[in-house]
């Protein structure tokens, strides 16, 4: 069975039937991004796609809000026509997962997809600042609001981004926006290794400049040779500076322009390196200047493809998706170095038989336990999607 | 002030008070329990002064684990806690009942590591604000929220209310800022969440810890984010004829795609009292002020201030005036952040702590000198402007009941127009005591009730804070 809802008010209505019916709901956007998390077959799908629409644009205050099945491409060019943007450039996940459709800004919200700028300018969480949902007693539910600065009550916000829709049904999400910047840039240090690499992206986020960008593509990864990337944007007066003043600190190197900027960072952000082929796919997080560890202990185990963002702080790996796919590897290297680790690409069956999300200490796993039980106490929404039991 | 109602102390746990210090004298050393009443009543109260009562005692714990052990031993014998740090909350949320044990963290206060490679520091939970930037500062970096209290406030209790400051138009407030906490749950169990790295796996406790104005459990250390510094700082004055051109030349700025580091506000009054202390240079002829801090390169605060004096004079301004040295940006920014302070020497207030949509702050602030005007009171307006944080000072006279009385039916009023025009209760001061009987004013019963929810799912039996954020009526566990 497929609901549809048109409204937030038919969509409590859903719920409440399901409810009654006791049937859980798969919930769906715009279906990119189907094949995250173990895979669970609930009976019924919850689609957002009719819930579409901008409620609130008022670019003076840069916030915008707008029902979750909105497609993302609908809010991202909207507020572009004012020169304005999402902050955290959300990962468009179509490559990596093969997907097609539209992704929805209820979909960002939920799972809390970042990208690139999560060093400069924060998460989707950060920048999510209202939530309408639908909990698993079919009530609607608001936290947040259109404000910036709101400390009024619990923040159930944060709670929905990264929740796979495990708390509630989105019904409508408001975002902070930023200015585009003007200009962009990107400095590139080529025939680094892993170690140095990152000891420049460390130098250079820990400089006035202000990078928004700080990536290492070791050789194979889209090109030949190495290439350590710091991205500027800004006005393109203070570009430019921020270059010459980036290069004294890290090393001089060969400088990208606006268009090859934008393509590029694309290709890291979307993880386009690691599309199209069998292999499973690890996101890393950890401290950036122990990532070089953590991808030399992995390679002990095996052959493997990898590359870092967040100035080495999100490692994204490859590997062969034989045996457990990696998982008892990776999970016995996280416990080493710290941090934590997803298996975002691999077949339904492996996403079955290991971990894809980190396993949780005991005394979280009980927290998160409880609050699933404070918002879904009959386990409706995305059973068995992130954790077995929640 | 005596409208905001504390629950009726259980008589029951006043009876065992001794047995209470007896089983705390057990945990912690002698100098880490305060049981004289002398002693118990410099944690009578917070910065919320009106409202005070004496707690059972105030345990002073030194460690994580002897935080623990505390806990644990209050939720074995059914007492109530409540969590503080520097007691410099506007709001209440330190302000002890009498049958509870104050768990203080002041003894907490060091920088355990700060790590420059990945811009993180590791501290304990009572160390104060500053002192995370002084910590760092001589290597070129600080801690970017800057409550006007940062001298005192500690960062546990940044955390419990989500704290902002000057500054976090462009840096964020607390939340954006803090990577990992390590908490201690009501029943001594210690959670560790979030680390060194950008997030975290699970529901996002951290993101529902930042801000639980101690219901959730006591903070106990924090992994925090460190910034590089901005080549240089430039606060620059603004002097409008009036508040409306001021507001507007604010919504201005934001939609011309410039993100200044801060922009603040006064109002005429609010200009002559902090003028009067610090001898920043305000100009007193205006009716309105904004002091907008631009960073970056000389040429480059040149550029952006171009840009913003241009969109100034397109509304009017009557004054404006760069700072030119060290010594002046200093004393523009003492100030902005000694407002409180400076109108605390005029005169009693109370301080309300709304947001207003951007596009609304024009209007709220011509109605909130209506409402604070129609009470027979005075106000002043010093507020984050950028980010639509207002902080009306209500002026009244301590002692007398029905002034009292006046200030705060103002001040709520001014908050439900807030929450009227689409903003919220509270920006940065948090609900505590002082805004939690209003919390209906902005939440339904369904919203409030899953907040609660969401709260015990940290403390079923509602021994943390408990009379603090949710009205008393209609809790459900």
């Amino acid at each position: 069975m497929i609901f549809a809802p048109h409204s937030e008010d038919e969509l409590v209505d859903c719920v409440r039937t399901a409810r009654a019916r006791k049937s859980a709901l798969r919930i769906v956007g715009g279906g990119t991004r189907q094949a995250l998390g173990r895979p669970v077959a609930p009976p019924a799908t919850l689609s957002t796609k009719n819930l579409a629409g901008v409620t609130l644009y008022e670019p003076g205050e840069m916030v915008v809000a707008a029902r979750a099945g909105t497609p993302l491409a609908d809010v991202e060019s909207l507020v572009a026509a004012h020169d304005q943007m999402l902050p955290f450039a959300p990962m468009d996940h179509r490559r990596l997962l093969a997907s097609a459709g539209a992704s929805t800004i209820g979909a960002v919200a939920a799972c809390a997809i970042s990208g690139s700028r999560r060093i400069s300018h924060g998460a989707a969480r950060d920048s999510l600042i209202g939530v309408r949902f639908v909990n698993g007693l079919a009530q609607a539910i608001k936290s947040g609001g259109r404000v910036m600065k709101n400390v009024t009550g619990l923040d159930l916000v944060k709670l929905q981004a990264g929740a796979f829709g495990a708390l509630g049904v989105l019904s409508e999400v408001t975002f902070k926006l930023l200015p585009r910047p003007e200009s962009a840039a990107t400095l590139v240090l080529r025939g680094l290794d892993d170690t140095r690499a990152v000891d420049a992206l460390s130098r250079g986020l820990g400089s006035p400049f202000e990078v928004s960008g700080a990536a290492h593509l070791p050789a194979g990864v889209g090109a030949e040779s190495a290439r350590t990337l710091l991205r500027i944007e800004n006005f393109a007066d203070s570009v430019a500076y921020r270059l010459g003043e980036l290069q004294k600190i890290v090393g001089a190197g060969e400088v990208l322009d606006d268009a090859a900027t934008a393509s590029l960072w694309c290709d890291i952000g979307d993880v386009a390196f690691f599309a199209g082929d069998g292999r499973v796919v690890w996101r890393v997080s950890t401290a950036p200047s122990r990532a070089p560890d953590f991808v030399r202990l992995a390679q002990r185990a095996g052959p493997l493809a990898h590359f870092y963002d967040w100035g080495g702080g999100l490692v994204w790996l490859a590997m062969s998706a034989e045996g457990d796919a990696g998982a008892g590897m990776v999970r016995a290297v996280v416990a080493q170095v710290g941090g934590h680790a997803t298996l975002v690409r691999a077949p339904a069956d492996v996403r079955a038989r290991v971990d894809v999300f980190q396993p949780l200490p005991a005394s979280v796993m009980r927290l998160q336990r409880a609050l699933k039980a404070s918002f879904d106490p009959d386990r409706l929404f995305n059973p068995g999607l992130m954790y077995d039991g929640v | 002030m005596s409208s905001i109602r504390f629950p009726a102390p259980d008589p029951a746990i006043l009876a065992r008070r001794e047995e209470i210090v007896v089983g705390l004298a057990r945990i912690v050393p002698p100098g880490c329990l305060v049981t004289g009443l002398d002693e118990r009543r410099a944690f009578e109260t917070d910065a919320l002064t009106a409202y005070r009562s004496v707690p059972l005692a105030v345990v002073l714990p030194r460690s994580t684990q002897e935080t623990a052990a505390v806990l644990r031993y209050c939720h074995g014998a059914g007492v109530k806690v409540t969590p503080r740090g520097a007691g410099t909350s506007l709001s209440g949320g330190a302000i002890p009942q009498e049958d509870s044990v104050v768990v203080a963290l002041t003894k907490m206060t060091r920088v355990l590591d700060v790590d420059y490679a990945n811009r993180v520091a590791r501290v304990e939970a009572g160390v104060t604000n500053l002192g995370i930037s002084d910590a760092v500062a001589a290597d070129g970096f600080f801690y970017a929220p800057d409550p006007s209290s940062q001298l005192a406030c500690t960062i546990g209790g940044n955390i419990g209310m989500n704290s902002g400051g000057a500054h976090c138009l462009k840096y964020g407030v607390t939340t954006n800022n803090v990577l990992g906490v390590t908490m201690v749950l009501i029943d001594g169990t210690i959670v560790e969440i979030g680390g060194d790295w950008l997030d975290a796996p699970g529901y996002d406790l951290l993101g529902l810890i930042v801000g639980h104005e101690g219901q959730l459990g006591i903070v106990t250390e924090a992994t925090v984010r460190i910034l590089r510094q901005a080549e240089n700082a430039r606060p620059v004055l603004f002097g409008f004829a009036s508040s409306e051109a001021a507001g507007a030349c604010v919504a201005d700025i934001i939609a011309a795609g410039i993100v200044p580091v801060a922009i603040e506000f006064m109002d005429k009054l609010a200009i002559e009292i902090c003028e009067a202390f610090a001898r920043a240079g305000y100009p007193l002829d205006a009716g309105a002020l904004l002091i907008v801090e631009v960073e970056g390169s000389e040429a480059e605060m040149d550029a952006q201030l171009r840009r913003i004096v241009a969109i100034a004079e397109r509304h009017g301004v009557t004054t404006v005036r760069e700072s030119k040295s060290a010594m002046e940006t200093a004393a523009i920014w003492k100030g902005r952040k000694s407002a409180f302070g400076a109108t605390g020497r005029v005169a009693d207030y109370i301080c309300m702590d709304g947001t207003a949509p951007l596009g609304q702050l024009a209007r709220v602030l011509k109605r909130t000198d209506e409402i604070v005007r129609s009470y027979g009171l005075r106000v002043a307006n010093v507020f984050h402007a950028g980010d639509g944080n207002m902080h009306p000072l209500i002026m009244y006279n301590v002692n007398d009941p029905a002034e009292q009385e006046k200030a705060e039916k103002a001040g709520e009023d001014i908050l439900k127009f807030c929450v009227e025009v689409g903003g919220c209760l509270t920006g940065e001061h948090g609900v505590g005591v002082e805004k939690r009987d209003l919390m209906p004013r902005q939440f339904t019963v369904d919203d409030l009730a899953q907040q609660m929810r969401a709260r015990a799912a940290f403390d079923e039996t509602w021994l943390l804070n408990s009379a603090k954020v949710f009205p008393l009526e209609g809790r459900a566990a």
